[in-house]
């Protein structure tokens, strides 16, 4: 018989209008690497909070060790050695790292708090698991992946011996899911017991022992990894065949529609420019992929293009204007649509209905608005279309508020408003992140449709894997310049990884004036 | 829409049950009073005796407001309930200022300076410029705005949170009004023989919102002072209250205007992106709040009931702040505003009603206040009780197919 530390055993949990469980199995092993795979809303977060017990479930049993245990609460959790880092960090952010690796396990003496062993305990578990962090600093000002750690230490301060990781590479750079995924095979190798949740097929292929497959609330089985295969895990869990590579014609470029020439921003961390002398050109009917690795000076240089901050020097162009001091609405007027970064803080305002959410870019334009009234039944019919052709899923339709929607159909939402704008530019920041395989298929293609009608994107993304398969031609970015200028059918993961990381730059991007005193045009 | 309408009946049955727990606690501290009072006494009395007391010289007063001893005939017999109705007006005003406020998020805690400021608006039209009733009220309202506006504009530029500058300003515009009314004793529009302000019945009857003077057109069989009661100055202000909140209500759900403000009050950042000009907004919010609490003091002091007292009023008008209970008893919304107002003017009227030998009329303020209370918990219940459902729908990620 197998060595199960955790069984959960035809579980089903219903919420009003929908099953969100429905008869789930899930067997972990002592010592495995346990994925929990599953599109946007087919239960994953749902079976995770019933282990962890902040959901009761309507039907089935959970065994620990065999044994039938009730777990009413995170407490009884805790008391079982079940921990969780839930893909929102739960830590105070004005306390240090130490204060929130023991909160609700500190040791007093006589009532006072009693740190020092606690500090030994930390630093021998950091140097165990190479888990290094600095006990005194400020959870505020350390970086997610380092947040992401203390959560971990968390755990481990508390004994536990089933780590429940949700979604925990969607906020890490290449190089910390790579050093995450260490720490993972090493916590398996000592015998403890991870489940992880994931949409990402790569990672689960690298680090996992075995994997069980939710599709909409049901069980669809339980693999090994080692005899199975992305294709087939895709299917399962979307129930039909995807495609990893995205179908599309060679790019034939037309005018130039964004032009931005020596584009220099401030920092808002350090005194240096998060972005320095910036130029290239997007031209009609291509995508253009801002490449790079996390906070190289891409996010400040979308918030300057798109006018939401400033810029200290350079010049971008629209369409043939000048738009460099212009007002957010005049840039969209001009021809630009955003898909922003942040879409909880840019893109939605969350307290809206979707219906309202859908037209935040166009409500005031004739065909919603008379005489300064807003009109429902166009604004109605409107979202309606666009949530039928996005497939934006929700509870009430148009009328859900949009913080009762699952991340990714929130993403979707905004981008189907933003693609359907028709704009001659289309500014995507990482349009697929935290979708499913199944959306980002249908978001490439988006994005491959509005190229071919003739728009100009300029995407930005931390995947590799999506620049090399959507863009027709790649810009790297590193330390706020433009270091390389590459064709993705001519260059590899491998080479653009080393400019990336800065350990190269073509010539021409060697001397930073090169554009100026070639008059700006570059092709 | 069945949901909509849901949670629409949620909120006044929330409100309803706040009302009725704060009814329950007042009610509960008139036995105690009444048990004292019939302790201390030494004669024997018995538990019937404690309700029946507190009930008919307390309670019931409370509960009557304005219509106790109500008399249509004789003419002193319904001026509580004048007195009552001409309340309602600013009190309703200035919850609509501090609702609409919220509903940009902002928290417009300077309702009383704009009041303030807006009756000395309208006592500076009135009695220096004499200037006709309609011109007053748009004076009061322009004031209040300025009023409003500029801690707005500290907000917008500076980000100076608006609490402080509005709390500053409502000092700064009591005391500069007082100044300036006042003169020394000898200011234009201060009356030293009364010690107030100057009546505009005698300065400027003009200013005098007009009587809609009902009962000389229509013929009733007793020229009967009920309608009397509804049309004199004091009383048509509410119907212009009124008026105003429904404006209110269409600005905030009807219109372009009033979707980018609550775009900048429930998110900053993303009403930014989509180019929303929210500084202009902010200002705007501001603004129109001010003017909406100058007009409830233009509707209560153009009616002539009432004179500013420059000396005497020392203390903020209880208006701007009772304006806050008002919009909270509503939760904001406009039309749920003209009724806690009512309710709100209602037992105000009534505390001064009961045995004054037996309970302090400050019993129907610990209601309201009680009220007040419960409403945070309220909120509190109920935005828990929506976080509940949202955790619900976000891990189940919503029904499949919904409500397409």
């Amino acid at each position: 018989m197998d060595d199960y530390v955790i069984e959960m055993l035809h579980i089903t949990k219903t919420f009003p209008g929908i099953k969100a469980n429905d008869d789930i199995t899930l067997q972990l092993r002592r010592g495995e690497i346990h994925a929990l795979l599953g599109e946007n809303g087919a239960g994953k977060s749902t079976l995770m909070s019933v282990l962890f017990g902040l959901y009761q479930p309507d039907s089935g049993e959970i065994h620990k060790d065999g044994k039938l245990v009730k777990i009413n609460n995170p407490n009884d959790a805790n008391a079982l050695h079940i921990g969780m880092v839930h893909q929102h960090f739960k830590l105070v952010e004005v306390f240090s790292v130490l204060d929130n690796i023991i909160l609700g396990a500190e040791d007093t003496k006589f009532g006072l708090l009693h740190k020092e062993e606690a500090r030994k305990k930390v630093e021998m578990l950091s140097r165990r698991y190479n888990l290094m962090v600095d006990p005194d600093a400020l959870v505020e000002d350390i970086s997610v992946g380092m947040q992401q750690r203390v959560e971990i230490l968390k755990m481990l301060y508390r004994d536990n011996e089933i780590l429940i990781l949700d979604e925990p590479t969607a906020v890490l750079t290449p190089q910390e899911i790579e050093e995450l995924i260490q720490i993972m095979k090493g916590f398996a190798a000592e015998g403890k017991s991870i489940l992880f949740i994931t949409h990402k097929l790569n990672e689960i292929m690298a680090v996992a022992d075995r994997c069980t497959v939710l599709r909409k609330g049901k069980y669809m089985g339980t693999v090994d990894i080692k005899d199975t295969t992305k294709e087939e895990l895709s299917r399962m869990m979307v129930g039909r065949d995807v495609s990893f590579t995205v179908d599309k014609k060679a790019s034939e470029p037309g005018e130039t529609v964004l032009s931005v020439r020596n584009v220099t921003v401030p920092s808002k961390l350090h005194n240096n420019n998060a972005v320095k002398n910036v130029s290239f050109d997007v031209r009609a009917g291509e995508i253009v992929c801002l490449a790079g690795i996390e906070g190289n000076g891409q996010t400040e240089f979308v918030q300057a293009l798109t006018g939401l901050e400033k810029t200290s020097g350079g010049s971008i162009t629209l369409c043939g204007k000048d738009i460099t001091h212009a007002t957010i609405r005049k840039r969209a007027l001009t021809g630009m649509s955003h898909v922003p970064e942040d879409r909880h803080k840019h893109g939605l305002v969350l307290d809206y209905t979707l219906e309202e959410n859908m037209v935040l870019q166009r409500y005031f334009e004739p065909e919603f608005q008379k005489f300064g009234f807003i009109r429902k039944k166009k604004v109605r019919s409107y979202a309606q279309n666009l949530i039928e052709r996005f497939d934006v899923r929700s509870g009430q339709g148009p009328l859900t508020i949009v913080r009762a929607m699952s991340g990714g159909n929130q993403q979707k939402a905004i981008v189907g408003r933003e693609i359907d704008r028709g704009t001659s530019l289309l500014v995507a920041v990482q349009p697929t992140r935290g979708l499913d395989v199944g959306a980002i298929e249908y978001i490439h293609k988006q994005l491959v449709d509005v190229r071919d009608g003739g728009g100009a994107v300029l995407l930005v993304s931390l995947e590799l894997e999506e620049v090399m398969s959507v863009s027709d031609r790649i810009l790297v970015m590193y330390e706020g310049e433009i270091v390389g200028e590459f064709d993705p059918k001519q260059t590899t993961v491998q080479e653009l990884g080393l400019y990336m990381a800065g350990a190269r730059k073509q010539p021409q991007f060697a001397d930073a004036a090169y554009i100026k005193k070639e008059g700006g045009d570059r092709q | 829409m069945k949901r909509r309408i849901l949670s629409g009946l949620n909120t006044i049955l929330a409100a309803l049950i706040c009302v009725f727990i704060g009814l329950l606690l007042g009610f509960i501290i008139l036995v105690v009073f009444s048990w004292s009072s019939l302790a201390s006494k030494g004669d024997p009395y018995t538990f019937g005796k404690v309700i029946e007391q507190a009930w008919s010289l307390g309670f019931q007063r409370i509960l009557l407001g304005g219509f106790y001893q109500l008399n249509w005939k004789i003419p002193p017999g319904n001026q509580a309930l004048r007195s009552e109705i001409a309340k309602v007006a600013p009190l309703l005003l200035c919850g609509l200022s501090v609702g609409f406020a919220f509903k940009t998020g902002l928290f417009n805690i300077g309702a009383a300076g704009q009041y303030t400021i807006g009756a000395f608006g309208a006592y500076v039209f009135a009695l220096v410029l004499g200037m006709p009733w309609w011109v007053c009220l748009i004076a009061s309202m322009l004031f209040g705005a300025v009023w409003g506006a500029i801690p707005g504009f500290f907000k917008a530029y500076f980000n100076i949170n608006e609490v402080i500058t509005s709390i500053m300003f409502n000092w700064i515009g009591l005391y500069m009004a007082n100044t300036i009314m006042y003169g020394n004793g000898s200011g234009v529009m201060y009356n030293a023989l009364e010690s107030k302000n100057w009546k505009l019945s005698i300065k400027n009857p003009g200013a005098i919102i007009p009587d809609l003077d009902v009962d000389s057109s229509i013929k009733f069989a007793d020229k009967s002072t009920f309608v009397k009661a509804f049309t004199n100055p004091a009383t048509i202000g509410v119907f212009i209250a009124i008026a105003v909140a429904i404006v209110v209500f269409i600005i905030l759900n009807k219109t372009v205007f009033g979707y980018e403000l609550k775009a900048c009050g429930y998110s900053k950042t993303a009403a930014k992106y989509a180019g929303i000009n929210e500084k202009r907004n902010i200002i705007l919010s501001m603004a129109i709040a001010g003017a909406l609490a100058g007009l409830g003091a233009g509707l209560y002091y153009l009616t002539g009931t009432e004179q500013w007292n420059p000396q005497e009023n020392k203390a903020l008008p209880a208006m701007g702040f009772d304006g806050i209970s008002v919009a909270l008893l509503a939760s904001s919304n406009p039309i749920g505003t003209i009724f806690s107002a009512i309710f709100k003017s209602h037992i105000a009227t009534g505390g001064p009603k009961m045995e004054k030998t037996l309970f302090p009329s400050e019993i129907a303020d610990v209601i309201s206040g009680a009220i007040i209370y419960l409403c945070a918990f309220m909120l509190l219940f109920k935005n828990k009780l929506a976080k509940l459902l949202g955790r619900l729908f976000l891990s189940g990620d919503a029904p499949k197919g919904g409500v397409k």
